[in-house]
């Protein structure tokens, strides 16, 4: 299908808004203009069709099974775009909040941002939150840049930070992006143990990033002992939220002794994410982390009334324009009213039943390196499959053929050939036996007949494309130059 | 229970599959000390009740009142078509395309969005965007940093003051040094920016048009940046570079952009999206995703992510950056107004809106005490100096319906009187006129 580029029609009228009475030449000097912008010409229906065609290319939760491990691939609900879409909430300029005596004139967008904070800090039982960062790895870097600041204001000189060897690829780069240096823990059997964690724990250590359940889908059971280790050297411990749908109700961050966390809200909190954003990645932290928090916070008068607060002397400053992505987490506030306690808890019960039993239905068909009762994601391994020359990724080319979105591949790396599965709550049983049905029956192919399988998918728009080609070729616009 | 869709005669058999009793027998590994101290949330309501209550909340917002705020985040007119196509659940409801056959709609949009992109900045190369302007301009930081190896930046004062601080709270850990050429009425001072560029300096960041709305010309500025083997960096309003000499023209290595003001809605502040264009040179400096195009097994034209060993997921602590997908919805939207507007609706776009303000300013200036601020050719906005506190000004016209602009001394210390107005193609001469009127009848 060709670009949109190639179907322009110079000339041709598109949504045009009124014709200005100048030349632009009358404002501003004509060395200081450009000649053609390059943007299309296209009819209204000519972009329609474009962009309709372009959709019916993708798979989407609403048109397909997607059990992407630590992705969290959940349904969202339809009622909460209306939300986000309410004119009062849309057509709200941020800065309207910085001017004076304009306060009033935004009170409900501030309330939200309130309330939303509350409802996190209860959630996962920390002292406060900050709605700032804009997706899962910005909450990170903001996290991180938290304990920078912690440990600058009590004098601590400490330049590394811990990562598990399956922390999430962002874990490394943030804590190297906000300027430590990072080390890497061993995991054991597929989870932390004191006697690994020991070896690298020295007082250099400002933190250890941590997920649990962790990218195995495994509970860190030696967590007690872990959070007791790392804050005897006066080390903080974060706790990376990509996987809070697992422990919703069951545990709180901030009870189990965690200092920092992040949430993705597209996935705990249902917010759609958009072939890959936006997203939101609010932070809470524990009290004495507090004063370090992004500027600006809303707060709550006596009467009732919110303000934004710039006094934060401590503050690590502003990660984001305004107060974050509010229409994404807009959605994610109306989310949580909607569910409420039981809701949440029952999410993260569901979640973990279907994740279990899929695990087990599969077990005879699939190595399961970590074959234990998992949390909301388990781990299958293709080794079995690739003696015949069938891998993850063959595997997953074939589930695509089914309608079934893949799983994570080749992801937490310490796994071979690794497709990680996560259900997620609100998949029926009839979707999961139909998704375990059919990567049995992948299984057995792979035995019966390998190249069929090699040479999926036949059923999208394009078969295996060639990254190899892609990278060597780079054409990364329409145009060669 | 909302969105669990499994009977209670399900749940008993797939325990029984399971090989446990209960439901908390999947839990039993959280030792009772991890359990939580309290759950304490309200209970949950109908769609109904919580549709009720977020109206209550939206209404408790004023947007019904003329407004002449900018200050980088501009109400451009969102043609309809937009919110439908972008509806379209297969888009809306997808992820990050981590298996491209299944996601060649996104990818291809995204492929599109770069080539939109690259055209409006005349450079070679855009990515699929990243969270906001202010972290497109931090990151094309760190590209220069990286690039040439030197720790100093030339930071304009007439740069958004919102992405100076942005800037400010990113470096705190990274041991840069940030230098800060101030103003000149409202204008960069060229001069002595170019007397601060030297051979320790990896960037040279300028805005067009800058905060206070004035147009410039950095070609030479550049020049002298390229003669010391520094990058070249401009934050630009994507909508006025329908009309404005181009990045590219300028000899931009890197320009950037707040991508709001085409296609999102002002939203409170999120989400937006972060353009970044750069030349060849730098491409593999770019942080976030890049599609590519390629064909498949068959020959036939696809698209996938490429570059990706740039990226956390492959290089993890070495990665360029720890942003891990992009704004691809955002960005979506973006590409469809800018292919509904067309070259034609884009340029008008950017005329009208700069034709409105200069009517708001011949208008606001015919009143006694009022002064333009801004020097020299600016587009959409500018800056006017009254004859009072610009906070005093907004609160009284506030109450009259009228939000008059933005307070320079919010940020900038001695313009305490200076106001800036914006327009765009959605304000009408009606509203300036009154908007004149009021401001005439309060000073």
């Amino acid at each position: 299908m060709g670009t949109v580029f190639k179907k322009s029609v110079p000339g041709r009228e598109g949504v045009w808004p009124e014709k200005p009475a100048t030349k632009v030449e009358y404002y501003i000097p004509s060395e200081l203009l450009r000649k053609g912008s390059g943007m299309p010409s296209l009819s209204e229906l000519d972009v329609v069709r474009h962009f309709t065609k372009l959709s019916m290319k993708n798979f989407g939760v609403d048109s397909n099974f997607y059990p992407l491990g630590s992705c969290t691939m959940k349904y969202n609900p339809k009622f909460t775009e209306q939300v986000a879409a309410l004119p009062g909430f849309a057509r709200l300029h941020p800065a309207i909040s910085q001017l004076k005596g304009a306060g009033h004139l935004c009170q409900g967008a501030l309330e939200v941002i309130f309330e939303t904070e509350r409802l996190l800090s209860e959630l996962c039982g920390m002292a406060d939150f900050t709605m700032h960062p804009m997706a899962g790895a910005h909450g990170e870097l903001t996290g991180v840049m938290l304990i920078a600041a912690y440990h600058r204001d009590k004098g601590n000189k400490k330049t590394k930070i811990i990562c598990p060897d399956s922390a999430h690829g962002t874990n490394p780069a943030s804590a190297t992006i906000a300027g430590y240096e990072v080390v890497s823990v061993e995991s054991h059997d597929g989870i932390i143990t004191p006697e690994a964690l020991a070896e690298v724990l020295d007082d250099e250590v400002a933190a250890v990033m941590m997920t649990c359940p962790n990218t195995l889908g495994l509970f860190e059971k030696h967590l007690p002992e872990i959070v007791k280790m790392i804050h005897d050297k006066d080390a903080l411990l974060y706790y990376d939220g990509a996987n809070m749908n697992a422990v919703m109700g069951k545990m709180r961050v901030g009870d189990a002794g965690f200092d920092v966390v992040h949430l993705n809200l597209h996935k705990t909190l249902a917010t759609p994410h958009g072939g890959g954003g936006p997203g939101s990645g609010p932070v809470g932290v524990c009290e004495k982390l507090t004063p370090f928090l992004p500027i600006s916070r809303v707060k709550k008068l006596e009467d009732g009334q919110y303000y934004l607060s710039y006094d934060a002397p401590k503050s690590i400053g502003y990660v984001a324009p305004f107060y974050g992505n509010f229409g994404v987490y807009l959605k994610a506030y109306a989310y949580m009213l909607r569910l409420g306690r039981e809701g949440l808890i029952r999410a993260t019960e569901n979640a973990v039943l279907n994740a279990n039993y899929m695990r087990k239905r599969l077990e005879k068909y699939f190595e399961i390196p970590y074959n234990r009762i998992c949390m909301h994601e388990f781990v299958l391994s293709a080794v079995n499959q690739a003696k015949n020359g069938v891998r993850a990724l063959d595997v997953a080319k074939a589930l695509l053929d089914k309608g079934h979105h893949a799983p994570t591949i080749y992801f937490p790396l310490i796994v071979k050939e690794c497709m990680m599965i996560e259900p997620t709550e609100t998949e029926s049983k009839e979707t999961l036996d139909l998704f375990i049905n059919d990567l049995i029956e992948i299984a057995k192919l792979s035995n019966q007949n390998p190249d069929f399988i090699k040479n999926a998918p036949v059923t999208l728009p394009v078969s295996r494309l060639d990254e190899t080609k892609a990278a060597r070729d780079m054409v990364i616009t329409d145009d060669i130059k | 229970m909302p969105y669990v869709p499994h009977s209670p005669e399900q749940i008993r058999e797939m325990l029984e599959v399971i090989g446990v009793n209960s439901v908390d027998d999947l839990f039993a590994e959280i030792p009772a000390e991890l359990r939580p101290k309290s759950f304490n949330l309200p209970k949950g309501n109908s769609e109904m009740a919580v549709l009720q209550k977020m109206e209550q909340l939206a209404a408790r917002n004023t947007t019904d009142l003329t407004s002449f705020l900018g200050a980088g985040f501009y109400d451009h007119f969102i043609p309809t078509a937009v919110d439908a196509l972008v509806s379209r659940s297969e888009f809306y409801t997808a992820y990050t395309p981590y298996q491209p056959e299944a996601s060649q709609g996104t990818l291809q949009a995204i492929f599109e969005y770069q080539t939109a992109m690259a055209r409006l900045m005349d450079l070679d190369y855009a990515n699929a965007s990243v969270y906001d302007g202010g972290t497109a301009l931090y990151e094309a930081t760190l590209m220069a940093v990286r690039k040439t190896k030197r720790r100093k930046i030339i930071v304009s004062e007439a740069l958004n003051p919102i992405y100076r601080v942005m800037l400010d709270s990113y470096t705190t850990n990274l041991n840069l040094e940030l230098v800060t050429v101030p103003h000149n009425h409202g204008r960069t001072n060229i001069k002595s920016f170019t007397a601060a560029i030297d051979n320790d300096t990896a960037a040279v960041i300028v805005q067009n048009p800058n905060f206070f709305g004035s147009v410039n010309d950095f070609t030479n500025l550049f020049a002298t940046a390229h003669e010391h083997k520094a990058i070249a960096i401009m934050s630009t309003y994507p909508v006025l570079q329908a009309v404005l000499k181009t990045p590219g023209e300028m000899g931009a290595d890197i320009a950037v952009a707040e991508g709001q003001s085409v296609g999102q809605p002002l939203s409170f502040g999120g989400p937006y999206l972060g353009i970044m264009t750069c030349t060849k040179e730098l491409i593999r400096q770019m942080p976030g995703r890049i599609a590519g195009r390629t064909e498949d097994s068959e020959g036939r034209t696809g698209y996938v992510l490429t570059l990706q060993a740039r990226e956390q997921h492959i290089r993890r602590h070495k990665a360029t950056s720890n942003i891990c997908s992009n704004q691809a919805l955002c960005a979506l939207r973006t590409l469809i107004h800018l292919c509904l507007l067309g070259e034609e609706g884009l340029h008008r776009t950017a005329l009208l809106s700069i034709e409105r303000a200069h009517y708001a300013s011949e208008r606001l200036t015919a009143i006694p005490g009022v002064e333009l601020f801004t020097k020299g050719p600016f587009g959409n906005e500018f800056a006017i100096t009254l004859p009072v506190n610009a906070f005093e000004v907004i609160d009284k016209l506030t109450k009259r319906g009228i939000i008059p602009g933005f307070p320079l001394g919010r940020y900038y210390e001695g313009l305490e009187n200076e106001l800036l107005v914006a327009c765009t193609e959605k304000t009408t001469e009606e509203q300036i006129g009154i908007f004149a009127e009021i401001l005439r009848g309060e000073l």
